[in-house]
């Protein structure tokens, strides 16, 4: 039998269906590829063996009666950050030692009903703080890629850089990710993988470990597009538990993936084309407007001018929240406790020892911004930068942009332990300049392979949409996955 | 603005998180710069608008009021680090 885990998700589910191979045959040839090359990649925390094989025996049952979901059997691989129920879920973090939660996660809830099998959870940067994997409690995560000739260890990008990395390295079908400010797209780009970041409200909320309430969002990291959406229909829908969950009807995101771009009017903003801007970025994305002409849009310059002030205005509303999200981490509830001669002492200890450097920095952060005194001039000040980022969006739409064309990231993937990321924690924060203006104004975006760099290393473009048109996003991006023309497996070195 | 190595102490003990002494001017700077990145927002025109509060032009929904979760305290205290007849354990508080 040929290499069952170099199939899309979507070849996977059809042979599911014409019982070409067993779910059991699957699911036994992804816990191989992860046997083989979790020491070397870290993608994943905790493999959950035994309960993979009894889900993946229940979709063959299940499909040897011709019945089933739409995810019938197709392994998955799922971010540390949902709640799994008696799983491993700590969100790579020290102080959830231990936590395994007594219920699950809306979206992963979602992937079950539609008959998806659980592979284990993957790495990430700890409680999704971080742009390359590097803070998680249980080590950075390795990038499948490598520069031509070269053996560095690259960062997947974060913070879902487990993901990204096990859906490169086909160690999944598919995975799940969340997106606060760039954790979805950011390692797409950086692994040669699709990465869709949907509306805010498109998937619940609830059981994911909340960093920055008003702007996380989760969504899927797939080899193709069409396996993207597939995943978004299942992980998407209304939840009652989450009160920000949008009460719309879910699409079927896959039948919008060959729609094509033709009339459609693509954006292209001037501001996200900045100083010092690497001469192949620039040339990927003209490449990829170019694809979009050929395919019969037209492009349409466009101005946002409060793109520059996203990303300080990130930094002080994600942090805020962050602040207050992580309050809850007490010692008393759930997981670590460092004991101390009284309850404020043991306060103080448990989060200085289960919190990493990077956590507690964006803690401190968000407690100085809210802090009296600080409040107007720095959390008012952004939320107001916040609402002026959304308008330059919506002005673009209204004067009749169907989807906006940018980079995904300023670079291809660095090496871990970057001596400027970690001399600067500012350095490492640039690599969302591109995304997290999205976040901001709540918007859809996907990340897609366009093309390499001088080194051999995939690079992304990323296609914004207006809210709740993931279907456009899908169908462009479809447009330049299919112009790029594939290339994007790394070479098998692990 | 400038956070000095007091500002620290301060603002970990607002945070409950233990600083060592000679942790605080690393903390200091790497705030600092943070702060010092996010300083240009001072250059926004903000007059007359207003602060975001929800991403989505959604009215918050409401629900019945009425109890649809609960009775399981052993489900609660699972995971407590410390616990006894399903209460979770703190060192003394009252003296």
């Amino acid at each position: 039998m040929s290499d069952l885990t170099k199939l899309s998700l979507a070849a996977a589910r059809d042979g599911l269906k014409t019982r070409d191979f067993t779910s059991l045959e699957v699911t036994e040839a992804y816990l191989k590829a992860i046997e083989d090359a979790n020491p070397r990649l870290n993608a994943y925390v905790e493999v959950a063996a035994h309960r993979a094989r009894e889900m993946a025996e229940a979709s063959d049952h299940k499909l040897n009666s011709r019945d089933g979901g739409p995810l019938e059997g197709v392994p998955l691989g799922i971010k540390d950050l949902f709640a799994t129920k008696g799983v491993h879920t700590q969100a790579a973090s020290h102080i959830l030692d231990g936590f395994k939660p007594e219920y699950e996660s809306t979206v992963t809830a979602n992937l079950w009903r539609d008959g998806a099998v659980m592979l284990g959870k993957l790495n990430m940067d700890e409680f999704a703080m971080g742009s390359s994997n590097e803070t998680s409690h249980y080590g950075p995560v390795v990038n499948p890629w490598r520069a031509l000739g070269g053996n560095k260890d690259l960062v997947p990008g974060g913070s879902s850089g487990g993901s990204a990395s096990a859906v490169s390295a086909r160690l999944c079908a598919a995975a799940t990710a969340t997106d606060t400010g760039g954790s979805i797209r950011q390692p797409a780009a950086f692994t040669g993988t699709v990465g869709m970041k949907p509306t805010y409200g498109r998937c619940s909320r609830w059981g994911i470990v909340a960093f920055a309430s008003s702007l996380d969002q989760a969504g899927p990291i797939a080899r193709t597009v069409e396996d993207a959406a597939i995943m978004l229909t299942s992980m998407a829908g209304f939840d009652p538990m989450d009160s920000t969950s949008a009460d719309i009807p879910v699409p079927d995101f896959a039948a919008a993936v060959e729609r094509g771009v033709k009339d459609l009017v693509i954006g292209v903003p001037r501001e996200y084309r900045m100083d010092g801007m690497p001469d192949e970025i620039e040339k990927l994305w003209t490449q990829g407007l170019n694809w979009l002409t050929d395919a019969g849009a037209a492009i349409k310059d466009i101005s946002l001018p409060h793109t520059k002030y996203a990303l300080p205005a990130y930094y002080i509303v994600a942090p805020a929240e962050a602040s207050s999200n992580l309050a809850r981490y007490d010692g008393v509830k759930y997981g670590l406790r460092v004991s101390g001669k009284d309850i404020t002492d043991m306060y103080e200890l448990t989060r200085a020892e289960g919190f990493g450097r990077e956590v507690k920095r964006r803690v401190m952060i968000g407690t100085y911004v809210l802090s009296a005194g600080y409040y107007d001039a720095y959390y008012v000040r952004a939320q107001k930068v916040r609402t002026l980022i959304k308008r330059d969006f919506e002005q673009a739409f209204a004067d009749g942009v169907d989807a906006i064309l940018t980079p995904a990231t300023p670079s291809a993937a660095f090496g871990i332990a970057d001596q400027d990321m970690n001399a600067d924690p500012v350095k490492m924060y640039l690599n969302d300049i591109f995304t997290v203006t999205v976040n901001m104004a709540g918007l859809p975006g996907i990340a897609v392979p366009a093309g390499k760099d001088a080194q051999g290393l995939p690079l992304g473009l990323q296609l914004i949409g207006k809210p709740f048109d993931e279907e456009t996003l899908f169908a462009a991006a479809r447009v330049i996955e299919r112009a790029a023309d594939g290339g994007f497996d790394p070479e098998k070195w692990w | 603005m400038s956070v000095d190595n007091e500002t620290v102490r301060r603002i970990a003990r607002l945070a409950r998180i233990r600083i060592g002494e000679n942790e605080l001017s690393a903390y200091a700077g790497e705030l600092n710069a943070i702060l010092g990145f996010v300083e240009q927002l001072g250059e926004v025109d903000i007059e007359g608008v207003e602060p975001m509060t929800s991403v989505t032009p959604m009215a918050l929904r409401r629900r019945e009021d009425k109890v649809t979760a609960g009775g399981h305290p052993e489900k609660i205290v699972s995971n407590a680090p410390l616990s006894e007849d399903n209460f979770f354990m703190v060192p003394k508080v009252v003296e």
